[in-house]
């Protein structure tokens, strides 16, 4: 990518990221009163992640088919509450196995 | 002093491990589609969040608005402001003003994690120990990913390109098992976005928009039917 195009990406990217990050620890050092902000809150990240993940993940290996195995892993080994590590590296193998499997049929 | 520094840079090995491997997956994917290593180091140094990198890249191709850049990173980083307001809490008074400007670009949700989980106040030796491995982790994989994932077959490629799902999935479940609020947060959430990706009236929204409509909306359901418990 030109660098004169990427650096205004670079730089609002990074700059909204820190002010969110850093601008609570400094400067609002209150805690947040409202029920319904801080329940709000508390759900974002959840939404977030859920809404990034589907159905993006079904398009993120190139085939459907790998891709519902990579997931199917994925959702067994978070449900049971496998760490973050254990969770990616799992839902790799699985998919890589399903191409090889593919290949083979 | 030294002591302290050292005690968090041994307790940020782990999630720097982790953060090998996601990071390897997205300096891959930001070299394949068009970013210079330098780029994709420089993203990731300056940044240091998987979702808002991960979420950032389509947009930053599709010469999508400086706005939507911003309105897309706020809101998938705002957790972090609860986060930043919560570990405030907990700072001791080595934590002056510019020590909180310093640490807090790093304020990761697994840094946030482990800093929230110590005994007591923290201090800015400890808290700079704890943000250093898995800083460096962060850039390191980017580079190694944009350098040498071209080199990798094919089939390893495709089949890293779900690590950073399976990392999400890992952080939402749990909680979706455990509190039927958060799982019907998710699944709304998840239902909404698959709304904006097939019908064809909503089809043309562009993905930061989209991501932030499930999000806003589905929090604030999921907040106005199931207020959190004010012990939380």
């Amino acid at each position: 990518m030109q660098w004169q195009k990427f650096i205004p990406y670079l730089l609002v990217m990074a700059g909204v990221t820190y002010l969110i990050r850093m601008l609570p620890m400094t400067v609002f050092r209150k805690e947040i009163k409202s029920r319904f902000v801080k329940s709000f809150l508390y759900y974002v990240p959840y939404a977030v992640l859920g809404a990034m993940t589907f159905p993006e993940v079904m398009y993120s290996t190139g085939s459907f088919a790998t891709a519902s195995v990579g997931v199917a892993v994925a959702v067994l080994m978070a449900w049971r509450g496998k760490s973050l590590l254990t969770v990616a590296v799992c839902a790799c193998l699985a998919v890589a196995a399903a191409q090889g499997v593919m290949l083979l049929v | 002093m030294k002591q302290k520094f050292f005690q968090g840079v041994r307790h940020g090995i782990p999630i720097a491990l982790g953060y090998l491997s996601v990071s390897f997956t997205f300096g891959m994917k930001a070299v394949a589609d068009g970013l210079t290593p330098l780029q994709a180091v420089l993203i990731s140094m300056t940044n240091v969040t998987s979702a808002g990198q991960f979420a950032g890249l389509p947009l930053m191709l599709a010469q999508a608005s400086l706005i939507e850049v911003a309105l897309t990173q706020l809101i998938i980083n705002l957790r972090y402001a609860l986060m930043s307001i919560s570990l405030s809490q907990k700072l001791d008074s080595t934590m002056t003003t510019l020590h909180r400007m310093c640490f807090s670009f790093c304020n990761t949700d697994e840094i946030f994690a482990v800093a929230s989980g110590q005994q007591g106040k923290v201090g800015k030796w400890y808290l700079y120990g704890l943000m250093s491995t898995p800083w460096f982790g962060w850039a390191l994989g980017t580079l190694l990913g944009a350098v040498a994932g071209t080199l990798l077959p094919p089939f390893v490629r495709s089949a890293l390109g779900i690590a950073i799902y399976g990392m999400f999935l890992a952080i939402i479940l749990p909680p979706a098992r455990k509190e039927k609020s958060v799982r019907a947060v998710v699944l709304l959430a998840v239902g909404l976005s698959l709304c904006f990706r097939y019908l064809p009236m909503l089809k043309g929204i562009s993905s930061g928009f989209v991501i932030i409509i499930c999000a806003v909306v589905a929090s604030a359901v999921g907040a106005w039917l199931f207020p959190v418990k004010e012990a939380e």
